[in-house]
């Protein structure tokens, strides 16, 4: 059964008052994913935003167990836990690895598709802001074509992004689920589930960034709901390699239609002067890919 | 009791690695083949794979994972081992510091062999000579025995002072050679090495942040103490490391009382009690150095061997007194401080600064790359050595050893 908003734990592990900018996509996620763990769970979490959303020594507003690890760490940290936790009888306890789009796609990659392939028995989450926003807004290989960056700052990105939960299925983990926290719902049960299943899991969130993608901090749903309904984002969920879509996505697939790119980009700074071959591009690649979804759906 | 009914096999030092590990019952093993190490991470996960050793073997896909699963493992509160070699040891750089920065009682085994470029899979020093300011304890085994001991003693150091141990023994001359090793009784082992109890812990009942963002100065927590800034701990660490050498001399003497065999703590000495002339190295080259001391005495020349066992914390009250009576120290470095001299020349000098009866000190670069280290060259470079400095009055440069340049 699907949970809604309304019945969502009242019970909070992300206390008030955190690091982040004002109408972060993560903070919100994060409020959501902490509720689905109940408090059972121990974090790794590398070099990224979510490393200041946890505040810095001696105090954090986070009621979870977080151990820092190093940038490109993640998964091998992630299997250090269980394998820890394992050896010394524990195995009611949920790990977690935590890293942005730059610690998971980029550095992080390595780890990640070592620990997959040993099936390491843990959640991996990926918050995708799309560039490294900890260092100030760089691209990354999950920023979107035509998107400007710091490093990417007059011609804007040139290249399409990284597929990351499609090259997760090529390791046939047990569980992979895309997540926006504009359908909190949504991602409260995708996480309930992957808590049910044993092995890699994978969990790739996108979460709007005001700062990073330039826009008002009140629009942040807003902005998410955007990119499920232009198809820039789709939610969907794969069970033992089962493709399914799920919440939004789903229903504009069933009855609707997906609303344009331009839609989406225009309330954005990073995407300012966009060439008109890149947004006609962009719209090309969108309407692909979610034809690639219908297809499986 | 000691050595009574125990077992003496012959094996290499891989062997002798790999057995130590497991009779110290390590919880969790992460490590990644590179030659000459290889044959640990094989054995163990042999010792693994057969149920003669209770622990979690994971087959990483590079060193750096190897060390950041060890890193993870022991803050749950497990017992890690990693090996590594060369370039494996360079590529966990970044999380040698973070163990030893989270102050975690990792044990490595580090099979000493030069790095890259160009590729050279034979011995010398520089790989673990190159970490040496990573925050590890650093000890330097001489034979397949000694490497055994110290990997069951580094536990109990590490697990004592909270700073992770490396045991580095020499490629191929260690690794590869057999030789006689008294294996000990494991429940003696057990009884000098009890389980690991852990400072800090992760768990659900009890959240806390491990490393997280620590700026430079002290900050007060949520109830009003002061607690650390990132100097402090960096304080700390230095603190932990400089000290732990009466850790370090205690672990072996307790050692010696229990299997009837000590390793001479921080340092090891032959034939120095009226020498003049010191030859001085880290691992199998200064057990080589006691054949040529003999060869030195047999004709006519005072001279001793001064063994490095512990290589950080650097032993410098231990090396002043050893070399005090002293005329000529010859260090024999298989590594180098690019742009300077051999580390260990260059630290023994630092030592000696302060020392009264300051003797000259002679640096060799030796055996770089596997190139052989023949007993006469050591001989030769001795004899070489008396004589400048009984006809020059300058400083003798460090000297490249049977370098055909
Ligand atoms: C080995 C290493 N290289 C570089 C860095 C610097 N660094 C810290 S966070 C970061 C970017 C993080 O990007 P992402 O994973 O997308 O997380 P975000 O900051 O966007 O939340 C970089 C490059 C580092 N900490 N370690
Ligand atoms: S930069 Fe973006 S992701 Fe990072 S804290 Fe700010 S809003 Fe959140
Ligand atoms: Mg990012």
């Amino acid at each position: 059964m699907e949970t809604s908003v309304l019945n969502l734990p009242e019970r909070e592990y992300l206390l008030p008052g955190n690091r982040t900018c004002a109408g972060c996509g993560l903070s919100i996620a994060y409020r959501y994913i902490l509720k689905a763990l109940e408090g059972n769970a121990i974090v790794a979490v590398p070099a990224s935003c979510l490393t200041v959303l946890h505040g810095m020594y001696p105090t954090t507003s986070v009621l979870i167990p977080c151990v820092n690890v190093a940038f490109p760490s993640t998964a091998a940290s992630a299997s250090g836990l269980v394998a820890g936790l394992k050896a010394l009888g524990r195995t009611d306890i949920t790990v977690v690895g935590f890293a942005g789009d730059g610690g998971t796609h980029d550095i992080g990659i390595q780890a990640l598709s070592g620990a997959a392939e040993r099936g390491a028995d843990f959640i991996y989450i990926c918050y995708d802001n799309e560039a490294y926003m900890n260092t100030g807004t760089q691209r990354s290989s999950s920023t979107p074509l035509g998107a400007k960056t710091a490093t990417t700052p007059v011609l804007g990105k040139q290249q399409h992004l990284k597929d990351m939960p499609r090259i997760m299925e090529a390791h046939s983990v047990s569980y992979i689920a895309t997540a926006c926290p504009s359908y909190p719902a949504d991602l409260y049960d995708k996480m309930r589930k992957a808590k049910t299943k044993k092995g890699t899991r994978y969990i790739h969130i996108s979460t709007p960034c005001p700062p990073g993608w330039i826009f008002p901090t009140k629009d942040t749903v807003k902005m998410g709901r955007l990119a499920v309904e232009t198809g820039m984002v789709t939610l969907y969920e794969m069970e033992d390699g089962v493709f399914r879509l799920t919440g939004r996505s789903r229903s504009v697939a069933e009855r609707g239609k997906l609303k344009p790119v331009g839609d989406y980009i225009k309330l954005q700074g990073r995407f300012a002067g966009i060439s008109a071959d890149n947004l006609k591009e962009l719209q090309t690649w969108v309407n692909s890919r979610w034809a690639g979804y219908l297809k499986r759906a | 009791m000691a050595g009574k009914k125990t077992e003496s096999l012959i094996i290499t030092g891989n062997q002798a690695a790999a057995i130590g590990a497991k009779m110290s019952r390590v919880q969790v093993i992460a490590a990644y083949p590179i030659t000459p190490q290889s044959p640990v991470t094989e054995g163990l996960s042999q010792f693994v794979e057969m149920g003669e050793l209770k622990a979690e073997y994971v087959t990483v896909e590079s060193e750096h994972s190897a060390l950041s699963v060890c890193i993870t493992a022991s803050t749950v509160g497990a017992r890690a081992f990693t090996a590594t070699s060369a370039n494996g040891l360079a590529y966990m750089c970044e999380q040698l510091h973070w163990a030893a920065g989270a102050r975690l009682p990792l044990v490595l085994a580090c099979v000493n062999r030069a790095m890259a470029a160009p590729w050279n899979i034979l011995n010398d020093q520089q790989d673990a000579m190159s970490q040496r300011d990573t925050g590890w304890i650093q000890i330097y085994a001489r034979d397949n025995q000694e490497i055994l001991d110290s990997i069951i003693q580094a536990y109990k150091i590490a697990e004592t002072v909270y700073v992770p141990v490396m045991v580095c023994y020499d490629g191929y001359i260690l690794s590869h050679t057999v030789m006689p090793v008294e294996i000990p009784r494991q429940k003696d082992v057990d009884r000098f090495l009890p389980r690991y109890k852990p400072h800090t812990i992760l768990d659900p009942s009890d959240p806390r942040n491990l490393n997280q963002v620590t700026l430079a100065n002290p900050r007060l927590n949520s109830i009003g103490s002061l607690c650390h800034g990132y100097m402090e701990l960096r304080y700390l660490l230095q603190e932990a490391i400089e000290g732990c050498s009466e850790t370090i001399v205690a672990v072996d003497r307790e050692f010696g009382e229990t299997f009837g065999r000590s390793w001479g703590g921080m340092t090891w000495s032959y034939r120095l009690e009226d020498a003049d002339l010191i030859l001085m190295a880290a691992g199998s080259l200064a057990t080589q150095a006691t054949v040529a001391a003999d060869e030195l005495r047999a004709q006519g020349y005072r001279a001793g061997v001064l063994g490095l066992r512990v290589y950080r914390p650097f032993p410098k009250q231990d090396l002043i007194e050893a070399t005090s009576k002293a005329g000529l120290v010859l260090v024999f470095d298989k590594s180098i401080s690019y742009g300077n001299e051999g580390p260990i020349c260059s630290d023994l000098k630092s030592a000696l600064y302060r020392s009264k009866s300051r003797p000259v000190v002679h640096g060799y670069i030796c055996g770089l790359g596997g190139r052989d280290i023949k007993v006469r060259e050591l001989t030769e470079a001795a004899i070489r050595s008396l004589l400048w400095v009984r006809e020059t009055e300058s400083a003798k440069p460090t000297e490249w050893l049977n370098c055909q340049i």
